[in-house]
């Protein structure tokens, strides 16, 4: 395997980018990376404009280093498309056209995604939903509103009689212009709007956020404070898998599952404003380490949580595995093939359910996970009840995880100052694994300002996967198909 | 395995209600009392997320869990906006959401109370001046009542919620 230093071989590489290299490449290198990931031999991490320019992050996670950027100048803001080829870029760039003004050359849908034509003061055009034909078949609008507690979203289901033949999303509804905002803002103010991307990854976020800025200006980072974001980033994923597996559940109508689970969570939460001052963590992970330290009570009374949580968890594993009529309703519904979940490089539970077995804290890497004794739980059914057992299984591991970092926490400060940092220009990135998958931050400083930054959340590449898996399966699936893939709307609309 | 399953959620979990909050008992005391009459202490409420970050739909839902049981309160979600006394919306407004907000808000019946919550709901919070974004809540609909907060806690969100009530 050398796709990706053969890709990087034949551009020119960009100074002043970390901790990955940057290649300056030429049409012609583009669409050979594009006939790469075509091929599978790199797998894209994330695809995204610029001023004037494209950027493509690939993974190759054999190779060293595994990641590596390459970036095409378009002067007449066109550039060859990727999605022609490679299905997974394609609503990359249509956000790329809608959001920079590029034009992927040869793209097969050119239907905007982000922009529904209401961000100027014209009457929006009606949206071309993709046709099907056939005999028999209805069609169900849902949303943008949805009957629960969620976010906004439309699906458009085409059945025949209770069977899903085709779902087709359309997102954008929750866009807030977020690159826009981030671009020229300070690193203070961008710390709290990246904070405010996805609030059930809210420290997930900041985490990349800060390793991003981090990488750029060349800040090195107290080894407590690296201990304590990897705390905040496991009672994170324990708050998460615990509301999901609950709700799942719920979702076939067993609710004293979440009834249980909402509880365990509660105490995560609660945990959280004790000892962090924030229920959810947010605002608390900072370029520089982190704005809360955690005092020795604190460490007991997490260890306590972490005791009684595995206590009260352990039980209802055994309830789920037990429970034949839940089952009945998570077995075989929902299928992600393998092949597909490593076409489209689908993280988290999503793919680690269906044979992918990636995870940022393992295959890439990064600190204090390389010191932390782990399992990255990996099946191949990719059901319904594989995404619900993956989850069971990560709360197992984030709970031995908690326990191994609260032990060994080391001593010292927990934030470093910015004041006499390198003001760029630099640019920088990072891969970090959130709760439903791996996150990507590249952004450049310039000037102590973050001129530019790209956040690419799992759920781009989730959400198309979860338009296959309901096919072929009753339209009384889709809530469970669609809690058991969790993909965050606001994180992918931006 | 089931018995102790439920044991397991007898034990009172379920805390007491919050002392009211002085400047939510203010602002509520605006509201029309004669609609307040006629509702009675039942409220049915349906969450709009009109452009949140997620943060605040996490602890609306909190609402429900054992530690805060919003239903013994009289106060439930709905799954219509037909079906609902309040309007719960989050969010800075988007401008792509801003047609469903208005259209939900009319398909609610009279009479009908909107709560705006979190920073981003007052007033658009960090996402204030994009492009992308109307505002907070009431640049759209008429607001009866703000509940602050980044997220709100489910304290704060129920704090809000019964001043609604009325004492």
């Amino acid at each position: 395997m050398s796709a990706l230093s053969d890709l990087l071989a034949a551009g020119a590489r960009v100074g002043g980018h970390y901790p990955w290299p940057c290649v300056a490449v030429t049409a012609d290198v583009w669409r050979q990376a594009t006939a790469c990931l075509a091929e599978g031999a790199v797998t894209l991490l994330s695809l995204w404009g610029d001023t004037g320019r494209v950027h493509m992050a690939l993974l190759s996670a054999e190779e060293a280093p595994p990641i590596a950027v390459l970036s095409l100048d378009c002067p007449s803001l066109r550039y060859p498309s990727v999605g022609a080829s490679h299905p997974p870029a394609i609503r990359l760039e249509r956000a790329i056209r809608d959001l920079f003004g590029l034009e992927a050359e040869g793209a097969l849908d050119v239907r905007p995604w982000l922009d529904h034509g209401r961000w100027g003061e014209e009457t929006p055009p009606p949206y071309r939903f993709l046709p099907v034909q056939g005999e028999a078949l209805h069609q169900i609008p849902v949303g943008p509103v949805h009957a629960g507690i969620i976010e906004p979203g439309h699906f458009r289901f085409t059945a025949e009689g209770e069977t899903v033949v085709r779902l087709e999303e359309r997102l954008g509804y929750v866009h807030k212009g977020v690159d826009a905002l981030l671009a020229g803002a300070q690193i203070g103010r961008a710390e709290r709007i990246v904070a405010r991307v996805s609030g059930d990854s809210t420290v997930a976020y900041s985490l990349g956020f800060a390793r991003a800025v981090e990488a750029a200006l060349d800040i090195a980072v107290p080894e407590r404070a690296v201990w304590l974001r990897a705390v905040m980033a496991e009672m994170e994923r324990l708050a998460n898998h615990f509301g999901d597996f609950g709700a799942i559940c719920n979702d076939a109508s067993f609710s004293i599952m979440l009834a249980h689970c909402a509880v365990l969570r509660e105490r995560v939460l609660r945990a959280a404003m004790a000892c962090f001052g924030h229920r959810l963590m947010m605002d608390r992970i900072v370029p520089g380490g982190v704005t809360r330290d955690l005092d020795e009570a604190g460490v007991g009374m997490l260890l306590t949580l972490v005791e009684s949580l595995g206590e009260a968890f352990a039980p209802l594993a055994e309830l789920y595995d037990k429970t034949a009529s839940l089952q009945d309703r998570t077995v075989t519904t929902g299928i992600l093939k393998p092949a597909l979940a490593a076409q489209f490089g689908a993280g988290g539970y999503v793919g680690r359910a269906s044979g992918r077995g990636f995870d940022a804290r393992r295959s890439v890497g990064y600190a204090p996970y390389d010191q932390l004794n782990f399992t990255v739980p990996v099946r191949e059914d990719g059901d319904v009840n594989a995404r619900a057992w993956i989850r069971i299984e990560e709360i197992r591991e984030s709970l031995k995880l908690l326990e191994q970092l609260l032990t060994r926490l080391p001593d010292g400060p927990v934030l470093a100052s910015l004041e006499n940092a390198f003001p760029g220009p630099g640019e920088g990135m990072a891969l970090v694994e959130a709760f439903r998958g791996d996150l990507l931050v590249w952004l450049r400083i310039v000037d102590g300002h973050v001129d530019r930054c790209h956040l690419r959340d799992a759920s781009w590449f989730q959400w198309p996967l979860l338009e296959v898996v309901i096919e072929g399966n009753i339209v009384a699936d889709f809530p469970l198909c669609n809690k058991s893939f969790n993909c965050s709307y606001s994180g992918h609309d931006l | 395995m089931l018995k102790t399953l439920l044991q397991g959620l007898r034990r009172p979990l379920t805390e007491a209600p919050p002392t009211p909050d002085p400047a939510l008992a203010a602002l509520a005391a605006n509201l029309d009392a004669t609609a307040r009459k006629r509702l009675g202490h039942s409220l049915s409420i349906r969450q709009v997320d009109a452009g949140s970050c997620n943060g605040c739909e996490l602890e609306i839902h909190a609402l429900n869990n054992a530690f805060h049981d919003l239903e013994r309160f009289g106060l439930r979600f709905v799954a219509s906006p037909r079906h609902a006394d309040v309007l719960l919306v989050t969010g800075p407004v988007t401008k792509n959401m801003k047609e469903a907000l208005e259209r939900t808000w009319r398909a609610t019946p009279d009479p009908k109370w909107v709560v705006a919550v979190g920073d981003c709901g007052a007033d658009a919070g960090v996402f204030a001046g994009s492009y992308a974004v109307v505002g907070g809540v009431s640049a759209v609909i008429p607001v009866d009542l703000v509940i602050r907060g980044c997220p709100p806690s489910p304290e704060q969100l129920l704090r809000g919620l019964l001043s609604l009530l009325g004492s």
